[in-house]
């Protein structure tokens, strides 16, 4: 009987470490396209995360919260700094902007309809705002996007808060992309091009460069909307330290820092797996430049890639956090990579549909394509039908309260009676690059690699 | 101040002096109290170059600035019509929507990006990305156009009176340029067609739009060859 745990001792029958069928695969399929992989979702490689940390909770040194009658407030606000509205929450879980063009219009709904239960604010995406979207979401953030499709300034003061996107962790330093199948005539007409084509866009803004164009530009779309929405400035996590430096002086009142294992429903795989840091990195150089520069508690710091659970929401607002926000993880709550779709009381198999576009339930990540099997990433007038907005909105609503519940339970372990009130100081690593790159020390000692001797 | 004795002699006029009054107050009024007043035209006194000087204006009034602006002088306008007597930095007219904005003078870079309607009018030259990411917008230029000018232009019309920089509409999709002196370079994608009727006609339109009394028979037409609208072609065949 063969066990992983026994080597192979056929030699003939030796795989190649670094030759192995995945790479023997990507190989071939260069060789027969002469095209690089476009693809959907996120990062699939294993990389120093959330996991690889552990909470400290209460016990004789500091005492714990009772569970279930004492408060723990999930409160957040957003744009303090120098908007008269900031954005208020009920909880520290948001979701992440995600474009109509990518999703369907339906999803965007179900997006909306899910955000304005929980209390929570939906962001628009490359494309523009969608009549869907506005209506069902009481708190939306409009992006400005290089591309700059569809922007007008009528949704501009629509908008509840403005996102200006330098990058995006799955792409930092790729323009965008959705492939013909996506750019059906709803679609072109709002970003002004011709139906069906494959659409690729700036990765630049078109009017401004550096840091200091960008303080100009900021002050511009302050000045067109009276200095009342909370202005964010969302980038890539690369050189996360001095981009949010810049991201302070250039005036933002929110910094939303998305790490490499952020999704995406269409980019070159070779961005996805090889461009940009892990999230847990990221956090940790974001909130050392605030707190270098005075501004914890007065910027306030988004981070996304790869939040799944309430512990990661948990851990990310320990480390500095005061919200995070959700792609992925709201796909899979509407049933991405699920074996069924669901309709009028009755479950339909849509494996033979993940076949059909060269996949399976749990293996897709064939967002591009536009066939999404179960009606989430479509702009196909029959596929968007399997997505019931209000089912996939409870999905949503139950999702973000499973997590907000396992957030305020971690919180009350640790003796906290509000979640922004989890510190570093509750946290420490499972490994040694965790406690590199979070600063934390490895369990059971006090050893921070860098940061502290043997 | 006979100037103030002036606008309350007349409802319908109203000028701000940015000597004194801040950019703040300027778009405030603008955006605030304009439509609840009788005021159809407001002076721009002593702008000093500074930055979103009557950035998103939503009414029909007549906006006269009386010398140079900064960076997104007039960005996003809709309805209204703005004229500058002088120079503008960045971003004149950026994402503008609807209505007109002439600039006597010479335009910075970006003029025009990424706008959606409207005309905009620069008498001199504008630098570089003269057009860029425009999505609608015409833009006439008077003078000459720097490097990478309509870079992914997606629709609208240029008209360039003088000579064109490096990388002219690199990356096009369907805005289309006229330029009626040297272009330096075309970008990728973008290729010069022959001139139809319907294109002369264009040209005129725009001229007599601008008031620039060129010949149209002048110009030559650069679009898209529509070669970047799909991915490599041998991308599904198997071998
Ligand atoms: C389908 C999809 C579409 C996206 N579209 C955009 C977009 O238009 N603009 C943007 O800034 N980010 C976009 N993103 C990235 C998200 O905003 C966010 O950064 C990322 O999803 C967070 O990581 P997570 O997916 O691991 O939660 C998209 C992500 C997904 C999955
Ligand atoms: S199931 Fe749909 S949303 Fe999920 S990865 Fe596949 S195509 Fe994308």
């Amino acid at each position: 009987m063969h066990t992983p745990t026994t080597p192979d001792r056929h030699l003939s029958r030796e795989e190649s470490a670094g030759y192995d069928r995945k790479v023997i695969d990507y190989i071939r399929n260069a060789a027969a396209h002469g095209l690089y992989e476009i693809r959907g979702l996120g990062a699939k490689r294993a990389l120093p995360h959330f996991d690889d940390l552990v909470f400290l909770a209460g016990s004789a040194s500091r005492y714990p919260l009772e569970g279930y009658r004492e408060k723990c407030s999930t409160k957040t606000v957003l744009g303090t700094r120098y908007a008269s509205k900031p954005v208020v929450l009920d909880i520290p879980i948001t979701f992440a902007g995600m474009s109509f063009g990518s999703l369907s219009a339906r999803v965007k709904e179900a997006l909306g309809r899910a955000a304005t239960e929980l209390g929570t604010s939906t962001t628009t995406g490359d494309g523009g705002m969608t009549q869907e979207e506005r209506q069902s979401s009481k708190t939306l953030v409009y992006q400005c996007l290089p591309s700059r499709y569809g922007f007008n300034p009528d949704d501009l003061r629509r908008a509840d808060a403005i996102e200006v996107v330098i990058g995006q962790g799955a792409k930092p330093g790729g323009g965008g992309m959705l492939l013909g199948q996506k750019v059906n005539p709803r679609v072109a007409k709002m970003r002004t091009l011709p139906e069906g084509i494959d659409q690729r866009s700036a990765c630049r803004h078109p009017d401004w460069t550096g840091p200091d164009d960008l303080a100009i530009k900021i002050e511009e779309l302050r000045e067109i909307t009276d200095w009342e929405k909370p202005i964010y400035v969302k980038v890539g996590a690369t050189r996360t330290y001095n981009d949010v430096k810049l991201a302070v002086h250039s005036g933002a009142d929110v910094i939303v820092v998305d790490g490499m294992q952020g999704g995406t429903a269409a980019t070159q795989t070779v961005f996805i797996e090889h461009v940009g840091i892990p999230t847990l990195a990221a956090v940790r150089q974001a909130v050392e430049a605030l707190e270098e520069m005075d501004m914890r508690g007065k910027v306030q710091l988004i981070v996304s890639g790869g939040i799944r659970t309430g512990a990661d929401v948990a851990k990310a607002l320990a480390l500095g956090a005061d919200a995070v926000s959700i792609g992925q993880g709201a796909l899979f709550a509407m049933g991405c990579n699920g074996e069924r779709w669901f309709r009028d009381g009755v479950h339909h198999d849509a494996t033979a549909d993940y076949a059909a576009i060269g996949t399976a339930p749990g293996f897709c990540h064939h967002c591009h394509t536009g066939r999404c099997p179960v009606g989430i990433t479509t702009q196909d007038a029959i596929l968007e039908q399997r997505l019931d907005p209000l089912v996939a909105a409870r999905h949503l609503r139950n999702y973000f309260k499973t997590m907000t519940m396992e957030l305020t339970t971690v919180a009350r372990a640790c003796g906290k009676s509000n979640v922004h009130h989890l510190e570093r100081e509750d946290l420490v690593a499972l490994t040694i690059e965790a406690a590199a790159m979070a600063k934390l020390p490895l369990a059971g000692t006090n050893w921070i690699p860098g940061v502290t001797g043997g | 101040m006979d100037r103030l004795t002036a606008a309350t002699v007349d409802a319908t006029a109203r000028t701000f002096d940015l000597a004194h009054a801040t950019v703040r107050e300027l778009n405030q009024f603008l955006h605030r109290e304009l439509p609840s007043t009788a005021v159809r035209r407001v002076t721009v006194e002593n702008p000093g170059g500074r930055h979103a000087i009557a950035a998103g204006l939503d009414a029909p009034v007549e906006v006269d600035v009386r010398g140079h602006g900064g960076y997104y002088l007039a960005g996003m306008n809709q309805h209204a019509h703005v004229t500058v007597h002088g120079n503008v930095g960045w971003g004149v007219a950026e994402n503008m929507m609807s209505g007109s904005v002439r600039v006597k003078g010479f335009a910075s870079e970006a003029a025009g990006a990424s706008g959606h309607g409207g005309t905009l009018v620069i008498e001199g030259d504008a630098s570089l990305r003269c057009g860029i990411s425009m999505k609608g917008i015409d833009i006439v230029v008077g003078g000459s156009i720097g490097n990478y000018s309509a870079f992914m232009a997606q629709a609208g019309r240029l008209v360039v009176c003088g000579d064109a920089g490096d990388a002219l509409g690199d990356s096009l999709y369907e805005a289309v340029i006229y330029v009626r002196g040297r272009v330096k370079s075309l970008g990728a994608d973008a290729r010069e067609e022959p001139m139809t009727d319907a294109d002369f006609a264009a040209v005129a339109e725009l001229l007599g739009r601008a008031g620039f009394d060129h010949a149209p028979s002048e110009f030559r037409r650069i679009a898209s060859a529509r070669g970047l609208y799909h991915w490599n072609a041998e991308a599904d065949q198997e071998y």
